[in-house]
């Protein structure tokens, strides 16, 4: 443990600060909280945003999980882990069981959470109207008279051109029958297990300076129309590694000549089937 | 240099600071994200009356300079603001409906949660976070809680509360995304009441 930062790296009075965002978020469910982003040591785009929420959460009893595309062992998380572990001392592990804060970029674990764990989820832009709108002041107002007709007709010219929602990560989704919410580019694959899910969510924008949260058992709905229902990716294939056929699977490209694989986007429990089918 | 030099014998704040403010806060997290699940409160500094343990942790771990804090009449005394000061660096406030966070040590007498400031519908998040201390989380009436963080129903029986205040909270949640938090801190234990919850029955 590095000893010439305070604990968690940022100063008590930005925690602080951190702390009563967060707070706010949670009590009012959906609805992203401005607050005073610090610069951190690594760019934005990194996770800066989930950095200071985990920074402003965790304490020397957690244990710390972190992925990048549902991967442990990847640059990000590798970084970001280990960032923490020099700044805090606390326990790491790659386990989703075993972590009390899990900190992700773009994927929610396939195994599923549990009470008492918070998930800190990187967001790039958190305002889901910002591409329909970018005046911050009017995305506002519509927020707060819960005008999202502009998200529906989005994804109603999805299905004119295409036949159907053809939005596949980043989904939107409607918090408490009430906000609009970015997920953050997670596939829309993972929405399902937002939806009253027993752990507590975070969502923290760095560079656009915004917190956000969806409290446990909290209803998170997926937009979509009566005669085309929300769906989620399916695959022909199965796992190449563990053979799941449930999970979310990345496509691996493995010579020149067209070979491929699918693969667990979700090391951990990927690597936890392998572990039990060798038994 | 005065302020910071008391004559009356300033109280020391939290013993850790570091560990016991982020103790203090996932206490206040849990509360706030699971509303009426009754925490213990994992630290309790010494403090002035009649500021309790409680209270006063949660102060320290959420007030500062940024934030302005409402005492109401029954904590204004120079020992608690003195305290406050001190510790929090915050400033103090005459009017609820200016005051980031509220501390209500005299329940009975607290005016209606409607003067406090309730947040804008563009920016409901600058609504104040109002910590009430009870003498205990389990005597009062039986309110049956539903909502964000709740899977079925909660529980909360909060005591020695205003006869209206339950009417209180139902206009406080019916104004959403606009609306106060509650925080009450009992002598060893506190809970939350977000303005998301519903009040059933």
């Amino acid at each position: 443990m590095n000893t010439g930062y305070n604990f968690a790296y940022l100063d008590e009075q930005t925690k602080r600060m951190l702390r009563r965002a967060i707070l706010k978020a949670v009590a009012i469910p959906g609805y992203q909280v401005p607050f005073g982003s610090r610069e951190m040591p690594l760019p934005y785009g990194w996770g800066t945003g989930g950095i200071q929420v985990t920074a402003a959460v965790i304490g020397a009893d957690d244990t710390l999980k972190v992925i990048d595309q549902g991967a442990d062992d990847t640059t990000n998380a590798v970084s970001i882990r280990r960032f923490f572990a020099r700044t805090t001392g606390v326990a790491t592990t790659e386990k989703t069981v075993e972590a009390t804060v899990i900190q992700t970029r773009h994927r929610i674990p396939e195994t599923p959470l549990s009470d008492g764990q918070i998930m800190v989820y990187q967001v790039p832009i958190p305002e889901p109207l910002r591409w329909l709108e970018p005046r911050e002041t009017e995305t506002r107002k519509m927020h707060a008279l819960a005008d999202y007709g502009a998200m529906h007709v989005k994804l109603y010219e999805d299905i004119a051109r295409y036949g159907h929602i053809a939005t596949t990560y980043d989904y939107p989704v409607l918090v408490n029958g009430r906000y609009l919410m970015r997920p953050s580019p997670i596939p829309k694959f993972d929405n399902p297990k937002m939806d009253h899910s027993p752990a507590l969510q975070l969502f923290g924008a760095g560079r656009e300076k915004r917190i956000y949260a969806v409290p446990p058992y909290t209803s998170v709905k997926s937009l979509d129309f009566e005669d085309h229902p929300f769906e989620v990716q399916r695959w022909d294939q199965a796992c190449a590694l563990c053979g799941s056929t449930e999970s979310f699977l990345d496509e691996v490209v493995t010579d020149d000549k067209g070979g491929r694989m699918y693969v667990c986007s979700d090391s951990d429990y990927c690597g936890e089937r392998q572990k039990d089918q060798m038994q | 240099m005065n302020a910071l030099a008391p004559e009356t014998g300033l109280l020391p704040g939290f013993s850790d600071p570091v560990a016991e403010a982020q103790k203090t806060f996932r206490a206040v997290l849990e509360a706030t994200s699971r509303p009426g699940t009754i925490v213990t409160a994992p630290a309790l500094p010494s403090a002035p009356a009649p500021l309790t343990p409680v209270a006063a942790a949660l102060l320290l771990a959420l007030v500062d300079y940024e934030t302005p804090l409402w005492l109401d009449p029954a904590a204004r005394q120079p020992a608690v603001e003195e305290y406050l000061r001190f510790h929090c660096g915050c400033p103090l406030v005459d009017e609820p409906s200016q005051a980031a966070f509220a501390l209500v040590t005299d329940a009975q007498s607290m005016p209606p949660l409607s003067a406090f400031h309730l947040g804008s519908d563009e920016y409901p998040d600058r609504s104040t976070t109002l910590i009430i201390q009870v003498p205990n989380l389990d005597g009062g009436d039986n309110w049956r809680l539903k909502g964000p963080g709740i899977r079925d129903q909660a529980i909360l029986s909060a005591s020695h509360l205003p006869v209206c205040f339950k009417s209180w909270v139902r206009d406080n949640h019916a104004l959403f995304p606009r609306g106060v938090d509650l925080l009450f801190a009992a002598p060893t234990q506190l809970a939350g009441l977000p303005r998301s919850t519903q009040l059933e029955g």
